[in-house]
């Protein structure tokens, strides 16, 4: 699919168990790192991706040669400034940009897994990047940031390893996914599985791709991030290269044009059965589940310094989940911030170029620093 | 820094575990943070001033004082500080009831309608008053509750609140501010 050797990879050798109950090991694991790595290692940042990222967060991503994904706040002289900090970011498992995921040979079939590959969870995600610190020797990350599934990655992170990141960022994110969220995801995935090129997850091995279910599914999540004030404000009713309806089912308005485009580009770049396994573990998180609904529980342990972001216009993960992590946080006195940034970009503002929440961000980091 | 901060901030004790309520631009929640306790945080519903507040590295929580006290337990905090706000909420008692259920001790400054000025503003002019500390026309004010430190002496003793006050007459003609510490 792409060219191996511009991605860097961790063969984590120990097992790790994951919550399906198969058993992994030697697996690989993608990641891209920033900046420098101080000599008294506290200034690394694990940044977690959200479905569709990867681990080029900046800089061009050299297998799509399209900026990284959180360009606008992560590089020299950013929100997240790699000349001061070491940031390290992974592909998730499950992912398809270079770690375990579906389309990774299966050794006992020597064909790729497909839908054989194991449920993975946010849990596992997290558990596997572990590995990371270990890899670069670093004892207390000095952050752990994410949004919307990054943001869930980092509660988790939080809640499995109490004691391993001075200050955390979840942002636009929930600690456990609403039945609104599992129902577009559902949207997504049946859309991919009702291609007839989707072979119940084979479709490589029949050199086929689910392009147009896949697309579909992209369609559809995209309007799910942006709001229906900037929506409108951007396309309104405005038609694509056309003075009048054509009374057909062309793409008449810039609206539909923008979203077929989107979904167009989206197959290039992302494996159609990773946008299954990867929702499914969105679907599947649930931080409360293990302390019988009592999200303060998941925390309890924790001597991080919290700092949760949310957008005004974001319905997917909105103010509300958002604060109710706050909430819990606050019941058992954990040292929590958090701020609503006023932005019409909806749950993509995080992003995007939204200068509030950018200086956020950075005020926060830097003057946690200077703290640590 | 205004007098009345510097005021507020002797009233709380060395490393106290300390919650600002409407706490600006965190002026006093700074420098309270780099000479008295650094264990302090805020609550500020004004998005300009929660972005100053992070710019000065301190803790704070966008919410509304009105609805966001519940999340915290009781008696979580030494010191729970209100600085002339109790006059502008919707509901002040149900603000002062949670200021007192989160707070071992709470510190609360109120402008002062019995001050001379006010007193002597309305008796000759006949107008609403309007003075160096209550800058606002009858139309455009912020405050739905105005009240004297009388007044509030005598809400305190009515609900058998603790209220450190000592010459009763003379601060209510003579003070434009009240700042009291007031126990369950």
């Amino acid at each position: 699919m792409f060219e191996k050797n511009k991605i860097k990879t961790l063969l984590v050798k120990k097992p790790l168990k994951l919550d399906c109950g198969q058993i992994i090991s030697n697996f690989p694991l993608a990641y891209e790192t920033y900046g420098k790595l101080n000599d008294k290692k506290n200034n690394a940042i694990l940044v977690f991706h959200a479905l569709t990222g990867d681990q080029f967060a900046s800089g061009t991503n050299p297998i799509t040669k399209k900026d990284g994904w959180w360009n606008y706040a992560l590089g020299p002289d950013k929100a997240i400034d790699t000349n001061k900090y070491f940031v390290i970011a992974a592909n998730v498992i499950g992912g398809c940009m270079g770690s375990f995921g579906p389309s990774n040979i299966n050794p006992e079939t020597k064909k790729p897994y497909g839908t054989n590959f194991p449920v993975i969870t946010i849990n596992d995600m997290v558990n596997a990047q572990y590995s990371l610190l270990e890899h670069f020797e670093v004892e207390k990350l000095f952050c752990v940031i994410g949004g919307s599934m990054g943001g869930m990655q980092v509660l988790q992170f939080v809640s499995n390893f109490p004691n391993k990141a001075h200050t955390a960022i979840p942002i636009a994110c929930t600690a456990s996914h609403s039945a609104q969220n599992i129902a577009l995801n559902e949207l997504g995935r049946q859309s991919i599985m009702a291609d007839s090129n989707w072979q119940d997850g084979f479709y490589e091995e029949q050199n086929k791709q689910p392009d147009k279910g896949l697309a579909v599914a992209r369609m559809a999540a995209h309007i799910t991030y942006l709001s229906k004030a900037g929506l409108q404000e951007k396309f309104g009713r405005k038609l694509q290269e056309r003075d009048d309806l054509k009374f057909s089912f062309d793409a008449d308005f810039q609206i539909e044009s923008y979203l077929r485009y989107q979904g167009s580009v989206f197959v290039d770049r992302f494996d159609a059965n990773s946008y299954l396994y990867i929702t499914r573990a969105m679907d599947y998180f649930d931080l409360t589940k293990k302390f019988e609904g009592n999200l303060s529980k998941a925390f309890e342990k924790s001597d991080t310094k919290f700092f949760i972001i949310s957008f005004t216009s974001d319905w997917l993960y909105p103010t509300s989940e958002n604060r109710e992590i706050v909430i819990a946080l606050n019941s058992i006195g954990k040292n929590v911030g958090f701020v609503e940034i006023t932005s019409d970009k909806g749950h993509d503002s995080f992003l995007l170029d939204v200068p509030d929440f950018l200086n956020t961000v950075r005020n926060f980091l830097n003057k946690s620093y200077e703290k640590i | 820094m205004k007098k009345e901060f510097y005021n507020i901030a002797k009233l709380v004790t060395k490393n106290a575990k300390i919650l600002d309520v409407g706490c600006g631009n965190g002026e006093l929640m700074k420098y309270i943070t780099e000479n008295i306790s650094k264990d302090i945080r805020g609550i500020e519903l004004s998005k300009s001033n929660v972005q100053k507040c992070v710019e000065k590295g301190l803790t704070v929580i966008e919410g509304d004082a009105e609805k966001d006290l519940e999340q915290f337990p009781d008696s979580s905090f030494d010191f729970v500080i209100l600085s002339q706000t109790l006059q502008a909420f919707l509901d002040p008692e149900n603000v002062l009831n949670e200021l007192l259920r989160i707070g071992k001790k709470a510190i609360v400054s109120i402008p002062n309608f019995g001050h001379w000025k006010v007193r002597l503003h309305l008796l000759l002019k006949g107008t609403m008053p309007v003075t160096e500390n209550l800058p606002n026309e009858w139309f455009d004010t912020p405050n739905l509750h105005m009240c004297t430190i009388k007044d509030f002496e005598n809400y305190c003793r009515e609900r058998n609140i603790k209220i450190n006050l000592k010459n009763l007459k003379f601060q209510n003609l003579f003070s434009e501010l009240g700042i009291f510490i007031l126990e369950k």
